[in-house]
Order: C-alpha cells, then sequence, then structure tokens
C-alpha cells in the first residue's frame, strides 16, 4: 500500500470557497426555500407550479453540490461520476413513470 | 476570495490516479445511492395518487411545518462547511463546535420528522393504510434513516475529537462525513419539491 504524505495541495484541486462565501451560498439557499413556499400559496401560478418549483429546485441542489459538496473545485472525476449517478437514476425515473403510464 | 483552507492541509495518498481513494470511494457510493433515492422517489410518483382510499396527500402534507425543518437541514448543511473549514485551517475548537452544531440540527430536523409521521398517524395515515402512505413511509422514512446515520457519523466525530484531536491533517475524516451530510440535504431538497410542493397541489385520482 503507498505511503500516505501531505502535499500542499492536491493537483487536481482548487482552492475552498472561504466561510464568507459559505454564508452567502446559505443566504441564496434561504431565499429560494422562502420564494418557493411565497409562490405555493399564490394560486393564480398554479398551472406552473411544477416547473417554476422543479427550476427551483435543481437551482438549490446546483448551489449545495457544487460549492458546499466542492464538485467546482475538485477532481472532475468526481463531478463527472456524480453526473454519471444522476443521469442513470434519471433515466430510472422517467422508464418507471412511462412504464406506468404516469407521464405521456 | 478563498482563505487558502483547501486541501492545503490535507493529506493525499500517493495513488496511481493521483486522487484520494478514500474520497473517490465515497463519491462512487454517492453515485449509488442517486439511483436508490431515484427509484424510491419514482415510486412515491407512481402510488401517490393510486390509492382508493384516503388520507390523500393534499389532505395531509403539512407545507409550514416541513418548510420549517427544510430550513433546519439547510442551516445544517452550512454549519457542516464551516466545521471543515475550522478543521482545515487548524482551529479544532470552532470545528468541534460545528460538528456538534451540525448534528444539532440534523436531530431537530429528525425531531419533525417524528413529531410528522406522529401527526400522521393521528390523522389515520400509517403505511398499511393505502400505496400513498406505503410509499411516503418508505422514501421518507429510508431519507430520516440516512440522516440518523448522519448524526451518529458526526456525534462520532465530536466524541473522537475530545480524545485524538482533529488536526489539519485528519480534515479528509470530516470531509467525508461532510459530503455524506450534504447529500443527504440535496436528496431532501428533491423530496421537499417532489412530495410536499408538486404533490400536495394534485387532486388524488378519481
Amino acid at each position: 500500500m503507498a505511503e500516505q504524505e501531505e502535499h500542499g495541495a492536491a493537483p487536481h484541486e482548487q482552492e475552498h470557497p472561504s466561510p464568507a462565501k459559505y454564508i452567502l451560498i446559505a443566504t441564496y439557499l434561504t431565499l429560494i426555500t422562502i420564494f418557493e413556499v411565497a409562490i405555493y400559496y399564490v394560486t393564480a401560478l398554479e398551472d406552473y407550479f411544477l416547473w417554476i418549483f422543479l427550476v427551483l429546485s435543481a437551482l438549490k441542489f446546483y448551489y449545495v453540490a457544487m460549492f458546499y459538496m466542492h464538485l467546482k473545485f475538485d477532481a472532475g472525476i468526481f463531478k463527472n461520476l456524480f453526473i454519471f449517478g444522476l443521469v442513470l437514476a434519471t433515466f430510472i425515473m422517467l422508464a418507471l413513470l412511462l412504464l406506468f403510464s404516469i407521464i405521456i | 476570495m478563498t482563505n487558502g483552507t483547501t486541501a492545503a492541509h490535507e493529506s493525499h495518498l500517493a495513488t496511481t490516479t493521483g486522487l484520494n481513494h478514500r474520497k473517490l470511494l465515497m463519491w462512487l457510493f454517492l453515485a449509488s445511492e442517486c439511483l436508490f433515492f431515484g427509484s424510491l422517489i419514482a415510486t412515491f410518483l407512481l402510488y401517490k395518487d393510486a390509492s382508493v382510499v384516503g388520507p390523500y396527500p393534499h389532505e395531509i402534507l403539512n407545507i409550514p411545518v416541513t418548510s420549517t425543518s427544510t430550513f433546519v437541514l439547510l442551516t445544517s448543511s452550512l454549519a457542516m462547511v464551516l466545521a471543515l473549514a475550522a478543521v482545515q485551517r487548524g482551529d479544532v475548537v470552532s470545528g468541534r463546535f460545528w460538528i456538534f452544531a451540525t448534528a444539532f440540527l440534523g436531530a431537530t430536523f429528525l425531531g419533525f420528522q417524528v413529531y410528522e409521521f406522529y401527526e400522521f398517524v393521528i390523522h389515520g395515515l400509517t403505511p398499511k393504510t393505502n400505496v400513498f402512505g406505503a410509499s411516503f413511509f418508505t422514501l421518507t422514512g429510508f431519507h430520516g434513516a440516512h440522516v440518523t446515520v448522519g448524526v451518529i457519523w458526526l456525534m462520532s466525530l465530536f466524541f473522537y475529537s475530545f480524545r485524538h484531536g482533529l488536526p489539519a491533517e485528519k480534515s479528509l475524516d470530516v470531509e467525508l462525513a461532510g459530503l455524506y451530510w450534504h447529500f443527504v440535504d440535496i436528496v431532501w431538497v428533491v423530496i421537499f419539491t417532489v412530495v410536499y410542493l408538486i404533490s400536495s397541489l394534485e387532486p388524488a385520482a378519481g
């Protein structure tokens, strides 16, 4: 087994954000959640709820995965591995929903 | 702006890939977890409107309570990254504090979930009531189980830090716990949208 050694930084990685940036991201996430819940009670927008909620949810997902999980700064293979899992999961969901005629 | 708390203090294995294999394994595990939760969410979507008896989703889901628990879980993710940043810069006391804060917020989220489950049972929804109940409790129950594992993991790190400290060279231990924690958080982001916001609006199938 290879010996453990210390480096200044891994060759595939960039510096992580500062705590101030983390707090800024948390503010974004909170505002998006408040916006989601507020929109939920606006019945005039009911026809667009599905898409509005999906976009806002994807935005929150992006912020957490990219900044809190450091995918934006870590080696690309981690990002690709995770995206592969996500895409496969999406296909499984779509296949199931199509199979049972929930969509289309 | 960056603070230099990156992988600067992290220890890396001299592997053939140049990547840390523990981290690689964690990402592989999280990718497989996407399939697990994707299947559970799809199953919920199949069954949520297929119940022949109530209660139905729009009759029972409590958006204000779940919004609050969602906020708590999102806040715990902030505490988690602050814990990692503190450990990476060698600030053990802050790191320990934020790890405990993360676990505490996670436990609070679980408290909300227990309250919600209790309320549902009081209103006649159990896993055996209808297919909505079965798929709902399976999905949110598995998520709750993941949060529970996360809380135990974090508390283990917290107590470990008193005996062995949390030096910057050990920051990968915190980072791996953090990856798991954030994953649980983003799964909840999806569940909150699909199960609560979207499902509670739709009328039950006739």
